[in-house]
């Protein structure tokens, strides 16, 4: 008798119809994928996007050129070159990432002992000619004055689990 | 006047390609010359109002025959040198032949004449006149005993080719299909009934 | 405008004839084209909605926004004949150039004995059929040659596997139509489908259920498509056959052919099997109105019907084994179309369903 059934479900493709119909009613489902310029995944604050350097809100850079970031980065994309400013204090005179060899692993952050280097939530970017990649000292602060709020905003809300 | 200016070019092609067939170097050219040379002898027959054989010459030689001419010469490493050291040996027996067969086909076409006027052209067919029904019912009719006796041959031929090269290897692992589809859902999978661990 | 008719007056019938002929020709390729190109987006739309996805919805008419995706055909069409196309140095260069259009002229060429609608067909010839089988066998070539002119090995383990495929498939293909031909006693297929006429239950599909079953799984193995298209096989052998070609290349030798063959496969079921133009409401309703007539209409969707199978297949199961396919075609639908004729020879024989006097 089972053997006649499979002979049935054999000749008249039974189980190749019942497949069809689960792709049929899916067909009629709601669609799952996000539009994505119009429509945007939500994102968390932790997400780890572009570089940015921050300054104090004196306006004073928070980078003491430690190379902590340098040491721990296991891509070995940050290059640090440090003198003694005017002031007297330690800065650095050069601080480059380069785009390319970084995976965004968030090392460089956490190992940051005066959250001076962050990575922001931007992720849309790009470059259109050779050497953009490199991330120098000017533009990784001007990033970071221009995102201030948000990058503020991330950190505090990520606080409370630090 | 149209009918005979197609014909000429169509078999200038036609013997062009044939030339073709034994002067290139490359086997694969030379098959597809072939191919083109059945083409040609095609449109010959459809202008002289043979559709039905000219469908069937594509049908059967251009489609399948040749394909499989053209598999096997692709996989063949074929060795050119080789095939022509005795060319100047065998080049007398080779024109000889070419000979006779020259002189056969002037015997038939010049001399038999096989009862058609060859240079007159063909009479038009009847309007609705249908080539496949007349050639199906000479051939199951007139012709009923060769044509099965055709086919009883071409059965033992191909019976015999599949048992020529079809050969079991004891011990050989592959996958038997047949007992792959016939598998069902309660020979592999079992559902069993676990018990949930007690709390000791 | 009257000179021009003056002119088209003056010319000798036979020139008119031509004239009409060749425009007729330029009519049903450029529908064919066009109806390639909006059979690609509807494969990527259905395809897409079958997985929850939405397919392209970027590239719109004007800006239309319930237009949305709809050039987008235009657009890969544009884009394919811009790019380079990059010949393999160690490839045989004429054969590599000659194989698409090998692959093409027949897809395109087979169009000519299809009847569209009672009044209109480009070629009313008798054995419209063989011509149609014929010409579907000549694709393999076009792509065993683009497989081994290519020099290389995936591009030649692609054509092999996909001319066996080929012409195991045509066999059963072919079966099945003399299944078609047993019923219909003609080889015109504007005869076939008019030795329907009827209602659904007068089709052939009704009586020859498993020689049609046999027939468009055989086709869909015969255009290489889904389940069955191993020659592409792209999770081993990169993309088969045509791995080197590239920009209008590619184009011609793959996505038009392959899509020309799917509607032909296509059109010429519904035209053996599902009574052609004939209107399925025939009888059902008066007789005057549009939608028990014949007419183009009919035909059109029941082909659309058929290719949104092509499309449904194509999402639903994963790829065949390459030895299953051979065992498919060689073990199963081959026996199944020889016993199924032999039943309609006795069916014939004694008078029954569609032979009864």
């Amino acid at each position: 008798m089972s053997n006649v059934r499979s002979l049935f479900k054999t000749f008249f493709l039974t189980e190749l119809l019942v497949g069809m119909s689960v792709t049929l009613r899916q067909m009629f489902a709601r669609k799952i994928t996000i539009r994505y310029p119009e429509e945007k995944a939500p994102q968390s604050p932790r997400f780890r996007g572009l570089h940015a350097l921050r300054r104090y809100p004196n306006g004073q850079e928070r980078c003491i050129a430690c190379k902590l970031c340098e040491a721990v980065c296991p891509a070995l994309a940050i290059t640090i070159d440090s003198d003694v400013s005017e002031d007297g204090t330690r800065r650095t005179t050069r601080y480059d990432i380069d785009l390319f060899k970084c995976i965004y692993c968030g090392f460089c952050e956490e190992a940051c002992p005066v959250d001076a280097i962050v990575e922001t939530r931007i992720h849309e970017y790009h470059m259109e000619n050779r050497g953009e990649n490199i991330m120098t000292k000017d533009k990784l602060l001007a990033i970071g004055e221009r995102y201030e709020a948000m990058i503020a905003a991330d950190k505090a809300a990520d606080a409370r689990y630090r | 006047m149209l009918t005979e200016i197609l014909f000429y070019a169509f078999a200038a092609v036609l013997i062009g390609a044939a030339i073709g067939v034994i002067t290139s170097r490359n086997p694969v050219h030379s098959v597809l010359f072939l191919v083109l040379c059945f083409f040609n002898s095609a449109v010959l027959w459809l202008l002289i109002e043979a559709e039905f054989l000219a469908i069937v010459l594509v049908l059967v030689y251009v489609g399948a025959v040749m394909v499989l001419f053209l598999f096997v010469v692709m996989m063949l490493d074929i060795n050119i040198e080789k095939l022509r050291e005795g060319f100047v040996r065998n080049a007398p027996l080779g024109v000889l032949i070419a000979l006779i067969v020259v002189i056969e086909l002037y015997y038939v076409l010049w001399v038999k004449r096989l009862g058609v006027d060859v240079t007159g052209g063909v009479a038009p067919l009847p309007e609705g006149y249908s080539n496949t029904q007349a050639v199906g019912a000479v051939l199951y009719t007139e012709y009923v005993y060769p044509f099965q006796l055709a086919a009883v041959v071409l059965l033992i031929a191909i019976v015999a080719a599949i048992s020529l090269t079809m050969r079991k290897r004891p011990g050989l692992k592959t996958q038997d299909v047949a007992a792959q589809v016939a598998v069902r859902r309660e020979d592999r999978v079992r559902l069993v009934k676990v018990a949930p661990e007690e709390e000791k | 405008m009257d000179n021009l008719l003056s002119l088209w007056n003056g010319l000798t019938p036979e020139l008119q004839s031509v004239i009409v002929t060749t425009l007729q020709i330029v009519g049903v390729m450029l529908a064919v084209v066009i109806c390639v190109a909006f059979l690609t987006l509807a494969e990527r739309k259905v395809i897409g909605f079958m997985q929850l996805r939405h397919g392209p919805n970027r590239i719109a008419i004007f800006g239309l926004p319930f237009l949305r995706g709809v050039a987008q055909p235009f657009a890969d069409v544009i884009k394919l004949l811009l790019k380079e196309v990059l010949v393999p140095s160690a490839a045989d260069k004429k054969l590599f150039m000659l194989a698409p259009l090998i692959v093409l002229v027949p897809a395109l060429a087979a169009w000519a004995v299809i009847p569209f609608s009672p009044e209109f067909v480009l070629a009313d010839i008798n054995a419209g059929l063989l011509y149609v089988l014929a010409l579907t066998s000549l694709g393999v070539y076009g792509v065993i040659l683009a497989g081994w002119a290519a020099n290389s090995k995936y591009a030649f383990l692609g054509a092999m596997r996909s001319a066996a495929q080929m012409v195991a498939y045509e066999i059963a293909m072919g079966f099945a139509l003399v299944g078609v031909l047993m019923a219909a006693g003609s080889l015109n297929l504007g005869d076939i489908v008019r030795s329907q006429e009827g209602g659904p239950l007068a089709w052939h599909w009704f009586w020859l259920f498993p020689l049609f079953v046999v027939y468009f799984i055989s086709g869909v193995a015969e255009t290489n498509r889904a389940p069955f298209d191993v020659a592409e096989g792209e999770s081993e052998i990169v993309a088969g056959f045509h791995v080197e070609y590239s920009g209008a290349a590619f184009a011609t030798l793959f996505a038009l052919p392959e899509y020309a063959n799917m509607m032909l496969v296509a059109t010429l079921a519904a035209l053996m099997f599902l009574g052609g133009w004939l209107s399925p409401l025939q009888g059902y309703v008066p007789d005057e109105w549009f939608l028990a007539q014949s007419s183009f209409f009919w035909l059109f969707l029941k082909v659309g019907l058929l290719l949104f199978v092509f499309l449904w297949i194509r999402a639903t199961f994963p790829r065949y084994r390459y030895d299953q396919i051979m065992r498919l075609g060689w073990k199963v639908l081959i026996p199944v179309t020889l016993v199924w004729i032999a039943v309609e020879g006795v069916m014939v024989w004694l008078k029954i369903g569609p032979w009864a006097p």
